[in-house]
This record gives structure tokens, sequence and C-alpha cells, in this order.
């Protein structure tokens, strides 16, 4: 079983989902008994939500679409 | 369905992500559109070698990744790496995670990182140097794996693990300077820290 300072040291592979099954398990067993670690968890967890949903609010400028569609012609006349 | 209906069924509905992605790359709002256009020219084009059942849309974020760094000759640069200062581990962590009650005006602290604008994290990452902003960009943005992450940048997975490690230090600490700038956080009082 993965101690504080294993678990803290793995806590980025874990929230990368890059850990194997078997780790995943220990460490979520390690995060269930120890709230100090559980609250790091819950930190970066949070930190991940963060940065992925407001670094994605950019709208298509208007018209792009557009613009894109035409990239896949020509040969579009006759379908 | 023609090649050409396929195609535009199953790849426009990227467009959105690559474009944002394509912005925090390029910093730019013309070139991050030139950028996704391309991408899409070009995926158009060879759309033909495209394996069905593979990943359309990691197979377009490769796309775009590779016509970025060959266009801006970014991080082919070889031997030329940039460095970033070494941060503490669980930089924001050990600032915000566990901060008092009475310095942050009885907010809980998941709010706290609710706190930071869309601009202040667009930032924190756009300031990244290109070498570990373009693989923070896809792992914590577009949610790609360290092997797809490999791939799309030919560089060990060893390489996008440290380079993501560092990256993301890095980040943590922008936001915690703009934090402060703000006044989201006041610094801790200590009794002869008053200085001049």
């Amino acid at each position: 079983m993965p101690n504080c300072q294993e678990t803290l040291k793995e806590l980025e592979l874990f929230l990368d989902s890059e850990l194997p099954s078997a780790r995943i398990e220990e460490i979520m067993t390690h995060l269930t008994g120890c709230t100090d670690c559980q609250g790091a968890y819950e930190f970066h967890a949070e930190l991940r939500t963060i940065v992925r949903t407001k670094a994605k609010r950019d709208h298509l400028p208007d018209g792009f679409t557009d613009r894109l569609l035409a990239c896949f012609g020509p040969q579009s006349e006759s379908e | 369905m023609s090649e050409q209906e396929q195609f535009t069924a199953d790849a426009m509905q990227y467009a959105p992500q690559l474009f944002s992605t394509a912005l925090r790359m390029t910093r730019n709002r013309s070139d991050a559109e030139d950028l996704v256009q391309e991408t899409y020219i070009k995926g158009w084009r060879s759309f033909h070698t495209f394996q069905e059942g593979t990943n359309l849309r990691a197979w377009l974020f490769r796309i775009m990744t590779n016509t970025y760094i060959n266009k801006y000759n970014a991080q082919k640069r070889k031997g030329t790496e940039v460095e970033l200062d070494d941060v503490e581990e669980l930089f924001l962590y050990k600032r915000l995670g566990s901060i008092d009650q009475s310095q942050l005006s009885s907010s809980a602290e998941d709010q706290m990182l609710e706190l930071f604008t869309d601009d202040e994290v667009k930032n924190a990452l756009e300031e990244l140097p290109e070498d570990f902003r373009i693989p923070v960009l896809l792992s914590d943005v577009d949610g790609f794996s360290y092997k797809e992450i490999s791939e799309m940048l030919e560089i060990p997975i060893g390489t996008v693990m440290s380079r993501l490690h560092r990256g993301r230090k890095a980040m943590q600490k922008m936001l915690y300077e703009y934090a402060r700038e703000r006044g989201l956080i006041v610094e801790p009082l200590t009794i002869e820290g008053t200085g001049e």
C-alpha cells in the first residue's frame, strides 16, 4: 500500500489515468483513508477541471465554419 | 454518402476544440484561424489514408500539431530547450489548498479555483514556453494520453511526462501570481515582514 509520500508523488499520473489498474486501486484505497491526501487529490482534480473548461471557451469566429467547408471542394459539383 | 460528406460529418464537430487549442498555440486569432484551416485542408487531402475505426480526433490534432511545429519552426530546434525555473512540488495547493479561511473571505478552497477568470487560465497556459505549452495543452485541455502526445510531438514518453510536470508547476505559479495581483490572496503577515 502506498504511503502519503508515494501517493502524492504519483498523484499526477493518477489524475492523468496513466497508472496500471492495480496501482490505481492502491492509490484509491489510500485516498479513502487519508484526508490529507484526499484534500490534495480533490484540489488538483478541481484545478484540472478549471483549466479544461476555462481554456476551452472560445467561440468560432463568424463565418469560420463556412470558410472551412469551402476547403473541402471543389469536386462537389455533381454530388 | 460521398467521401466529402463523410469527412464533413465526422471532422467538423472538432472545429471548436481545434480552434481553442490553435489559439493557445499561436496566441493570435488570425494565425489560429489559418492553422485550423490548414489542418482541415491537409486532413481532407489525406482523408483517404485515414483508417476508419481509428481516432479521427487524435488524427486531426496530430495534423494540427505537426503543422504548427513545422510552420513556426518550433520545437524542432534541437538542443535549444528552454529551461523553466524550478517550482516547488504542489506549489499552488500548498498556498491555496490549505488556506486559512480568514485570509479568503469565506470561500471554500474549490470555490477559490473558480475565482480564476477564463483569461487568467488562458494567459497562464499561453505564457508557458512552447516546449511545455504544447504538451500541457494536449493533456490538460484536450485530454490526450502520454502515448498520443509522444506520437504527436515525436518525443519519448518520459520527456512528455517531465514537460507536463514542469509545465504544470510553472502554470500554477503564474496562477498564484494572478491571484495575488488581484488581491484574492492576502499574504500572511509576518512581524518583521514590512521591510522599508
